[in-house]
């Protein structure tokens, strides 16, 4: 585990970057996160980042992209759309949680 | 792994590699030869799992796998446990089940429901749902030739998000430079 400076933040990431303490995470570190990966935050980003974070806390563990999907209505293509490539994996690291754990 | 701003007394960020070039361009083909519902579903959850890594997915549904997409069965393959010498109840390995107790009249149906409940139990979707995650995630969706002409089914007898119903030949084309599977 390394400390490292995201948006002026002092946080503990894992050996890919994953914050790995969900509490580090404010939302002014988002913007950063998703810049670091290409991305510019929409509204939309930011309805799956705050959905993450609620059911990351509620569940303990990372929403899969069909939990995602199913729980805020979201269709999957928008997802992909959203967050390409990897999608969940992209989510989570903009959301300051782990990688999802669950297969489907 | 990349390092920008380095702030003094913390380490440099490492950014996770989602797009390295390396990645870029792998692709897997699936070939799912089999119509019951435990042999329908390694297929289905390594194409959602490859999708999601970025990867460009194909299936290619074949002999008894065209059930999977047969609209007429694919909302109800059965498992039987008949030559399955590795059954035991959920939840109880190494109590064995003899395998030809699932040729008892009502044994695949049990067996089925059985199964069908573990799977929704870790909220994995049914066979069709399942195929409309693919689809929507972009995992192609592919049809055998001499399947279909065997059983007489066309186009219209799919599940709408398969793409075309291809030749062996045309299969092996598309999925040049893939990794393969044959479930």
């Amino acid at each position: 585990m390394t400390t490292t400076t995201i948006a002026g933040h002092a946080v503990d990431v894992n050996e890919e970057g994953f914050l790995t303490r969900p509490e580090e995470w404010t939302e002014d570190l988002a913007p950063e996160l998703a810049r670091l990966i290409g991305l510019e935050l929409t509204d939309a980003h930011w309805a799956l980042i705050r959905f993450l974070r609620e059911d990351h806390a509620a569940q303990g563990e990372t929403a899969t992209l069909r939990r995602v999907s199913t729980r805020t209505g979201t269709p999957v293509k928008t997802l992909f759309t959203l967050f390409p490539g990897k999608p969940a994996k992209k989510m989570a690291y903009v959301a300051g949680l782990p990688k999802p754990k669950g297969c489907v | 792994m990349t390092a920008t701003d380095v702030a003094t007394d913390t380490a440099p960020t490492i950014v996770p590699s989602f797009d390295s070039p390396a990645a870029e361009g792998r692709k897997l083909a699936i070939i799912c030869s089999k119509g019951s519902l435990d042999m329908a579903y390694p297929g289905l959850i390594l194409a959602n799992a490859a999708v999601g890594e970025g990867v460009e997915t194909h299936l290619f549904f074949t002999f008894w796998g065209f059930d999977m997409i047969n609209k007429a069965t694919m909302k109800d393959l059965k498992f039987s446990f008949v030559g399955n010498t590795a059954m035991h109840p959920p939840g109880h390995s190494g109590l064995g089940i003899h395998h030809m107790l699932g040729a008892l009249p009502g044994a695949t149906a049990a067996a089925t429901a059985m199964l069908k409940k573990q799977i929704a139990e870790q909220d994995v979707p049914e066979v069709p749902e399942f195929l409309e995650l693919l689809a929507a995630s972009g995992v192609h969706l592919w049809a055998c030739r001499m399947s279909a002409d065997m059983n007489h089914l066309t186009e219209d007898d799919l599940y709408e998000g398969v793409e075309a119903i291809i030749s062996a030949s045309d299969f092996i084309e598309l999925t040049e430079g893939a990794q393969l599977l044959f479930i």
